[in-house]
């Protein structure tokens, strides 16, 4: 049940990200009100991450998964060199730090308590926190997250994990009835700050109905945020902005990723959750991605580069809504779009974003938006057939050979 | 309790078209339906408590039996009288006042509905009102309560006003969800009412968190006077969702302070209880779960207020869970659309006898409690309560274009970031409802 996986050797290369480092400049900037000894990270515009200037001006952030432009500005402002951890710590610090903030923050799940959680999230915090605050539930999925949303509606802050995101189905009549929709339905009385987490996608050979990817069914439901982590960073990042906001958010992790290691500053920061990411800064095409993709595109990138092309890669993060500032300024840029998602292909996050980037940026295009899902198949079991459902790194590079022909 | 063996011993004869509980199921039925000439007002016959070996309920009187508990309850509240009374004369009077309240308001919506004041499916509460009344007067203002869509009456008797009510179901701004909520969605933050809800069940869970809620307060925050309890009200129909299980499962294992309130009206639509629960002693469920499973004549507003008092006192200790079932019976169609078509009339006029309100005035006549004067007082105020709620409600204001988006998100950057860099909230044209979202 709880295994632990290895970081995958497809993408090791990339994986070691401890020897690039990380370059993030401290910008208070946001438009809620942040204490200054936070800091708050909003995606960028400029190449020059040092640029701490006036209001509203956006800091570049830059992971050199590949570094191809070497960045000159290694003097990080951020004085100590940070601490390396695996991404399940850097869900659990994240928690840990908003638990320890406000008492109201609590936990509910299966396993999550005395067992630590299946991926070792929330390990040692029920000792920290007693029993009640981190609350090992009976498997009735529907029910706990209906608790959970009845709790917020009356003044708690509750995360509710789900063991495995595809669990949640048994809870999607709470989550599109009531998670999303009584803030509306109430007239504003009840505001429901819950966050809803839990790893999803496709694993190893794990099966089916442990493959699930839930992000295309539950984008539809208004009143929700859903975003998705794919770096420690991002993921402690995001786990505190979820924890923040007012909003109902559904935080996607992903079964593979959790074992990523990488240095994380040392100093308190709260990710923005709205905005998108921007991987790799380029200029013919551009990929859009999320989660454990990004990997894979990072890969491909690679032998992009060795042939000759030069792709922007950007990790959406905020699946719903999308920042189409981030989007827009890219495809303006290099007038080409390709997605990579591991969603299904009918209905997922990648059909919903090209809609809106024909929508909202047509004119910008030179080429169709070329959208690479996984197959609509069920996940199966054995591994040659898993590996085809899923896109691969040459399928990615073949896709933007031919995109910018 | 331990499985009752006529369930198997004696199988009951499958209801088939039975349209009404006459017909006699097994022995241990006659907990269910009434022998006899019903017994009003005071009378302990239906009134039962299932201790639950092994576990020690810290009541003392849970341990005597029912009859007792009731004197002794009744002792606690007894008007100086060896009438043995259960209620003072201003609580009888409140008691009358808020039945008449849920009547009335009730027979106006249906007089609004056929006038097109108000649209969709409204479901009214007529002949129900004694479990509103009884569970809602004994209620502190904290305390929660959680409905289903028949939820006008529930709204009302826990305090919110009749015109936020009334301009509600007419879909105006001034309603108290704004207009948006509508006959199926009672929301007051500040009484305490957290819907509403549509689809049978739903509400459980999130009563079962409200109580939640009340004992992190109490236990992690140690907040002084955290005793707030919750109310879970719902139907026959609903005993059979998984939901309930569910929930009764998770409050008896954290001893939440929660009340599972069953208006068993004996009807899900057309669907008899008979026919869709194989066990349809509801309250036999509760026990099953580990929390007291009762059983009371929800046509009798002070069987109703005794059991509710237990039950409140019960949860506000700390003691748990407990499941009242309330026999009772709606005088109208499932809902307004509904033309009640199936239900025998024999049955329908048996229950019309046992109008709740008829039997509060008839008790409060017989020991003297109030006089002809008083209960018509009574009930022209509430007329022009009521007169008054429809009249606001007409000139009340309908929701502009603007209000469309505004409770989306309770932090409104959850509508995304624009294509020219700022958050779509930011942009002006988006409260007035212009924007492109």
């Amino acid at each position: 049940m709880a295994a632990l996986f290895q970081a995958p050797t497809a993408f090791s290369s990339s994986n070691s990200l401890d020897s690039n480092k990380f370059n993030h400049s401290p910008s208070p900037r946001s438009l809620s009100e942040r204490k200054s000894s936070i800091l708050t990270v909003r995606s960028d515009a400029r190449s020059n991450p040092l640029l701490n200037s006036a209001a509203h001006k956006p800091h570049r952030f830059i992971t050199n998964a590949v570094a191809t432009k070497p960045d000159t500005s290694l003097a990080s402002t951020s004085s100590k060199p940070g601490h390396e951890l695996l991404l399940f710590e850097a869900l659990r610090e994240g928690l840990e730090e908003e638990m320890e903030r406000d008492p109201r923050v609590c936990v509910m799940g299966e396993d999550v308590g005395h067992y630590g959680g299946s991926y070792k999230v929330t390990k040692g915090l029920a000792t920290k926190f007693g029993d009640l605050r981190v609350l090992d539930t009976p498997i009735a999925e529907n029910s706990f997250t209906g608790m959970g949303i009845g709790a917020a509606m009356t003044g708690l802050r509750p995360i509710i994990e789900g063991m495995n995101m595809g669990f949640l189905l048994l809870a999607f009549n709470q989550i599109s009835n009531n998670c999303g929709m009584l803030h509306y339905t109430s007239g504003g009385q009840f505001k429901i700050p819950v966050v809803i987490r839990g790893p999803g996608g496709v694993g190893r050979q794990l099966g089916a109905e442990h493959s699930q990817r839930l992000e295309s069914y539950f984008q539809s439901i208004p009143g929700i945020q859903m975003v998705a982590c794919s770096t420690p960073y991002n993921a402690k990042g995001l786990m505190k902005a979820a924890i923040r906001s007012e909003n109902p958010v559904i935080l996607f992790e992903h079964v593979l990723l959790y074992n990523l290691k990488d240095r994380i500053p040392d100093e308190e920061y709260v990710l923005s959750l709205e905005e998108a990411e921007m991987v790799r800064p380029g200029e013919h095409v551009t990929i859009l991605t999320y989660s454990r993709m990004r990997y894979h595109v990072m890969q491909a990138a690679k032998t992009l580069v060795n042939k000759g092309y030069d792709p922007e890669v950007i990790d959406i993060r905020s699946l719903k809504p999308f920042d189409l500032h981030t989007i827009g300024k890219s495809v303006k840029k290099t007038h080409r779009v390709l997605i990579v998602e591991e969603c299904m292909r009918t209905g997922g996050i990648g059909a919903s974003l090209t809609a809106a980037i024909t929508e909202n940026f047509n004119d910008d295009l030179d080429a169709p938006i070329v959208c690479l899902s996984s197959q609509d198949v069920p996940t199966p079991y054995a591994g040659t057939l898993e590996e085809w459902t899923v896109v691969q790194p040459a399928q990615i590079v073949t896709a933007v050979e031919q995109l910018c022909q | 309790m331990s499985f009752s063996a006529t369930n198997f011993a004696q199988p009951r004869p499958v209801p088939v078209g039975v349209r009404s509980n006459e017909k006699p199921l097994s022995s241990d039925a006659s907990r269910f339906r009434f022998r006899g000439p019903p017994s009003f007002l005071g009378s302990p016959h239906s009134l039962r408590f299932k201790p639950i070996p092994p576990f020690k309920l810290a009541i003392p009187h849970s341990q005597r039996s029912a009859a007792s508990s009731v004197t002794h309850i009744a002792n606690g509240k007894m008007v100086k009288s060896s009438a043995n009374l259960l209620i003072t004369k201003e609580e009888g009077l409140e008691l009358y006042e808020d039945m008449i309240l849920g009547r009335f308001f009730e027979d106006m919506c249906a007089q609004m509905y056929y006038r097109g004041k108000m649209f969709g499916f409204v479901h009214l509460y007529n002949g129900q009102e004694a479990v509103s009344t009884g569970f809602f007067k004994l209620l502190k203002k904290e305390d929660t309560v959680v409905s289903t869509y028949r939820d006008h009456v529930h709204a009302l008797s826990k305090g919110v006003p009749a015109r936020a009510v009334m301009s509600e179901l007419f879909g105006k701004a001034t309603g108290c969800c704004r207009g948006q909520g509508g006959s199926m969605h009672m929301f007051s933050k500040e009484h305490n009412v957290i819907g509403g809800f549509a689809f049978i069940g739903e509400g459980i869970p999130v009563a079962t968190g409200a109580a939640f809620s009340s004992k992190y307060r109490r236990e992690v925050l140690k907040e002084a006077g955290a005793d707030q309890v919750t109310l879970a009200f719902f139907g026959d129909g609903t005993c059979n969702n998984g939901q309930f299980y569910e929930c009764l499962n998770m409050a008896a294992l954290w001893k939440l302070p929660i009340i599972f309130v069953v208006e068993n009206n004996l009807w899900a639509i057309g669907m008899s209880h008979l026919r869709a629960t194989s066990d349809p002693e509801i309250w036999k469920k509760g026990p099953a779960f580990g929390m007291p499973g009762v059983h009371v004549d929800g046509m009798d507003v002070l069987k109703v207020r005794e059991v509710a008092k237990e039950a409140i006192e019960r949860a506000r200790r700390g003691d748990g869970p407990t499941l009242v079932e309330c026999e009772t019976y709606r005088f109208r169609g499932h809902s307004l659309a509904d033309p009640d078509e199936l239900r025998d009339p024999a049955e329908k006029a048996r229950y019309a006898a046992r109008d709740p309100i008829s039997a509060l005035k008839k008790y409060l006549f017989e020991n003297k409690l109030a006089s002809e004067q008083e209960l018509k007082s009574i009930e022209k105020k509430i007329d022009e309560v009521l007169d008054d709620a429809v009249e606001y409600s007409d000139e009340s204001p309908l929701p502009p274009r603007s209000q469309l988006l505004e409770n989306v998100f309770a932090d409104p950057k959850g509508f995304g970031i624009g294509p020219d860099g700022k958050y779509r909230c930011e942009d002006p044209k988006f409260t007035q409802g212009t924007a492109h979202v």
